[in-house]
């Protein structure tokens, strides 16, 4: 049953990446990329880490593709296709892409993982002691770097978008 | 770890996800797709530190908690990437990278 899940969700994803990567229109190929996000989510619930699929879906699938949204509705005229890129770049792109893929499968294909069999769900609790525990296995620098990291990006945000209307006032 | 899916068919899956990704990003022009291919290839490395870690060292944490800090880092990325978009179009009024010379007038 869970592999028929599995299954449904991993076509599911590939088939709307690759509608997302060549559909013309922007607004479609972003609603392709919100599916592959809760694709994924679902992949990360049914790995027993619920914490990180619903962090999936409120950041990416709730956030990030919103500011897409509001970015392609500002920016875009949004009837417009997008451009056809040269089929020359397609095909060479299309070629090293391939390669990659079959390089990379190869690989790991060749790897002899040894898998432990374990069901143990990852729940929220142990992932919160992780996060705020300076002992062995304690995440609190990194953390505490991300929420630097986090405020540094609100305050840049901020100085972009200013600095252009300070400019055109001054004109 | 998900029963009956063993570990090799993942990696599969994410995979094809990071190439389908670096695909987009070779062959689009427009700079907010660009970047929406970049989002996917974040994705698919977030999927590879999970499953690594749920079906290798169940007993650690350190995948999970890593992808949690690339899905922060993404959003923070995306939020100044779209901010210097947006100005960028205001100055040239066009989002295609071939038109896109400058950054300052």
């Amino acid at each position: 049953m869970e592999r028929i899940i599995f299954y449904v969700i991993a076509i599911i994803m590939i088939v709307f990446a690759v509608m997302s990567v060549t559909s013309r229109n922007i607004m479609r190929a972003i609603v392709y990329l919100l599916f592959v996000m809760l694709g994924l989510a679902g992949i990360y619930f049914m790995i027993d880490f619920f914490f990180l699929g619903a962090v999936q879906m409120t950041v990416y699938a709730g956030g990030i593709i919103i500011l897409y949204i509001t970015s392609i509705m500002l920016v875009e005229r949004i009837g417009e296709p997008l451009d056809k890129p040269k089929q020359l770049q397609l095909i060479i792109a299309a070629a090293l892409t391939s390669l990659g893929i079959g390089a990379t499968l190869f690989a790991i294909y060749d790897y002899d993982f040894v898998e432990v069999t374990q069901e143990k769900s990852t729940t929220i609790a142990e992932v919160g002691r992780a996060l705020l525990n300076y002992g062995d296995n304690g995440f609190i620098l990194p953390f505490e770097v991300i929420s630097m990291l986090l405020l540094a990006a609100m305050v840049g945000a901020i100085v972009i978008a200013k600095s252009y209307n300070k400019k055109e006032t001054s004109k | 770890m998900i029963l009956g899916v063993s570990i090799y068919e993942i990696l599969t899956v994410s995979t094809l996800i990071f190439f389908i990704g670096v695909f987009g990003f070779v062959t689009r022009k427009n700079l907010i797709s660009m970047l929406m291919s970049v989002e996917l290839i974040l994705n698919s490395v977030a999927l590879n530190f999970v499953v690594i870690n749920k079906y290798l060292f169940p007993e650690q944490l350190d995948g999970g908690l890593f992808s949690l800090f690339i899905i922060a880092i993404a959003a923070a990325e995306t939020a100044l990437a779209l901010a210097i978009i947006i100005n960028l179009y205001r100055l040239v009024m066009s989002l295609n990278t071939d038109k896109l010379e400058t950054m300052k007038n």
